[in-house]
């Protein structure tokens, strides 16, 4: 058992060195910037970067959009599959893994050839068809990961008993899940839109291929032709990953009080 | 999840309606989904079609396997060479490490705060890819990084005259692995909680030493949800193209870049190739996922 734990720290620590020294030395380089003595310049620099704020902007509005349009998408379905058609459960669940199978590549490449301003659907014929067209390829992307916490969150209510009481009291389709079951379930929603977040903000071959001013191609120029604002970049968007990730951690110990009430 | 899809067969048993009076509900039943399957075809399976299609037409679009013959051509043969090799060892090697440091989490004895440190950072760092990534790992081990340097200075090892390179099969593998490792660590964490204690315990009564356990209750059982995260680990990696492309530009010929090319400036000078490729590599990760599926009933089996 004694050695058990010596191995069991000895891999531990291995692995932390593996992931942490990245992290040591992209921080160190950041602060590199200024000869000589180590400072937030490189920092200040990319902040200050009017192009860094408009990017860095236009894919944090992306993905508010892609969480709106995979709400929208995903609620009513997993509900409508949980109350009344369960039947359909692995045919929707195979579908919402199909984005693990596709790369995202390809399925770009395919709205890029079916989508384009020549076609009877020209969403790439404008500016505001493509920004369309790139939330629809995020929230695609997405999928897996919204569906499934939306799931887990209907799992842990009575979706029919409060369904039943709903109608009861006179309400309708729409009423019954913006009010009833969305507010349930808004625990898990949140954590499925923050790992959307997560990935949506920094995501570059979509945005890159579809022509987009987004945050993931501007970091990508930066990488090819600049040294120590990237390094910045990295940390900026690790941190944000982090946030995403921590607030998905908070949200979960809050899930089981507020959404599974057995009474 | 069981007990309350059973009462809904039950119920839906109960009150049958007449088949007349069902296949006038039909309609309304299914309105409640058309948005997602509206989505779902319009989106992802009608734009992969055509792609799939494509590959097996010609310009004119007559029926061809020209194209698919075309792929076997030395340059694209060896894009998906090198891809495979990335994501066989970046799957292996983080799906073996993810799974030592999962056991050292759960049955290793560490303090519990170390468990869910991990698990929060695992989340993190297997969301952690593409430009961000790439650059870290610049400046760890790239000519100027930190390790290069510091490996240099203090114990006079040159890691580039040795052969390393950054932007190479191995650099990638090793950059690949930081999201791998603890993606494998996030899917097998509830496997191996999955172990119950009496397992161990009815091995030790039935006299088996802790190597026995191990060889014929631990690894038999986890075996399935192992490969199949190994296969999923390899469709992540192979479909993964902001890092390589961070990290190498055009010189580390893979797929997913040669592709990328090919889409923003047709450089194989066919358009139809451009699918063949698309094609080739939902076949790769489409055949990876099914053995996932396959594997992944199997392991169900005994995690519930």
């Amino acid at each position: 058992m004694k050695s058990g734990r010596f191995w069991a720290w000895f891999v531990f620590l291995l692995g932390a060195a593996y992931f942490f020294i990245p992290l040591i030395a992209t921080i160190e380089f950041s602060l590199r910037m200024r000869r000589g003595v180590y400072s937030f310049d490189a920092y200040k620099v990319v902040l200050g970067d009017s192009q860094f704020q408009a990017t860095f902007m236009f894919s944090v509005i992306v993905a508010v959009f892609t969480i709106l349009l995979g709400v929208l998408i995903v609620v009513p379905t997993a509900y409508w599959i949980r109350l009344r058609l369960p039947q359909l459960r692995p045919i929707v669940e195979f579908v919402t893994l199909l984005p693990l199978v596709i790369p995202a590549i390809v399925i770009v490449f395919g709205y890029i050839r079916m989508y384009g301003s020549n076609s009877p659907l020209p969403f790439l014929g404008s500016n505001l068809g493509a920004n369309a067209l790139l939330v629809i390829g995020y929230a695609a992307l997405a999928l897996p990961y919204m569906y499934r916490a939306v799931d887990t969150g209907l799992r842990t209510i009575d979706v029919r008993t409060l369904t039943e009481a709903a109608q009861i009291l006179g309400a309708g389709w729409g009423t019954i899940i913006a009010r009833v079951i969305l507010p349930n379930v808004l625990i898990a929603v949140l954590s499925g839109a923050f790992l959307t977040f997560a990935i949506v903000i920094g995501e570059f071959t979509m945005a890159s291929l579809l022509n987009r001013p987004a945050f993931g191609p501007y970091l990508q120029n930066l990488v090819a032709n600049r040294a120590y604002e990237p390094a910045a970049l990295s940390i900026i968007a690790f941190i944000i990953t982090w946030g995403c990730m921590s607030l998905i951690q908070i949200l979960s110990r809050f899930a089981p009080k507020s959404a599974n009430r057995p009474n | 999840m069981t007990d309350l899809s059973l009462s809904n067969k039950a119920i839906a048993g109960n009150t049958a309606p007449p088949a007349e009076a069902r296949s006038l509900r039909l309609p309304t039943q299914w309105l409640g989904v058309t948005p997602f399957f509206v989505f779902a075809v319009m989106f992802l399976i009608l734009p992969t079609l055509y792609l799939m299609l494509g590959a097996f037409q010609n310009e004119a679009g007559e029926f061809t396997f020209a194209n698919i013959v075309a792929l076997f051509s030395a340059n694209i043969v060896a894009a998906y060479w090198i891809s495979i090799k990335v994501s066989l060892a970046s799957s292996l090697i983080g799906a073996f490490a993810g799974l030592a440091i999962a056991i050292a989490i759960v049955r290793g004895g560490l303090p519990n705060w170390i468990r869910s440190a991990t698990l929060t950072f695992s989340g993190v760092a297997s969301n952690f890819a593409g430009v961000p990534l790439a650059f870290a790992f610049i400046a760890t081990l790239g000519r100027l990084g930190l390790v290069t340097v510091l490996l240099n200075t203090l114990v006079g090892l040159n890691l580039y005259a040795h052969g390393f390179n950054l932007l190479s099969f191995w650099g990638l593998t090793i950059t690949y692995v930081y999201f791998q490792i603890p993606l494998m660590v996030v899917i097998i964490v509830p496997a191996i909680d999955g172990l119950k204690r009496e397992w161990g315990e009815a091995a030790a009564t039935l006299g088996a030493t802790q190597a026995q356990y191990w060889r014929m209750v631990v690894i038999p059982v986890l075996w399935p949800s192992f490969l199949g995260t190994v296969i999923l680990l390899f469709a992540n990696a192979f479909g993964a193209i902001a890092t390589a492309y961070a990290l190498t530009g055009s010189s580390l010929n893979i797929v997913p870049i040669l592709l990328y090319a090919q889409i923003r400036g047709d450089v194989l000078h066919n358009a139809h190739l451009g699918y063949a490729i698309a094609f080739g590599m939902i076949f790769i990760t489409g055949l990876a996922n099914i053995f996932y599926i396959w594997f992944r009933t199997r392991s169900e089996r005994w995690l519930k």
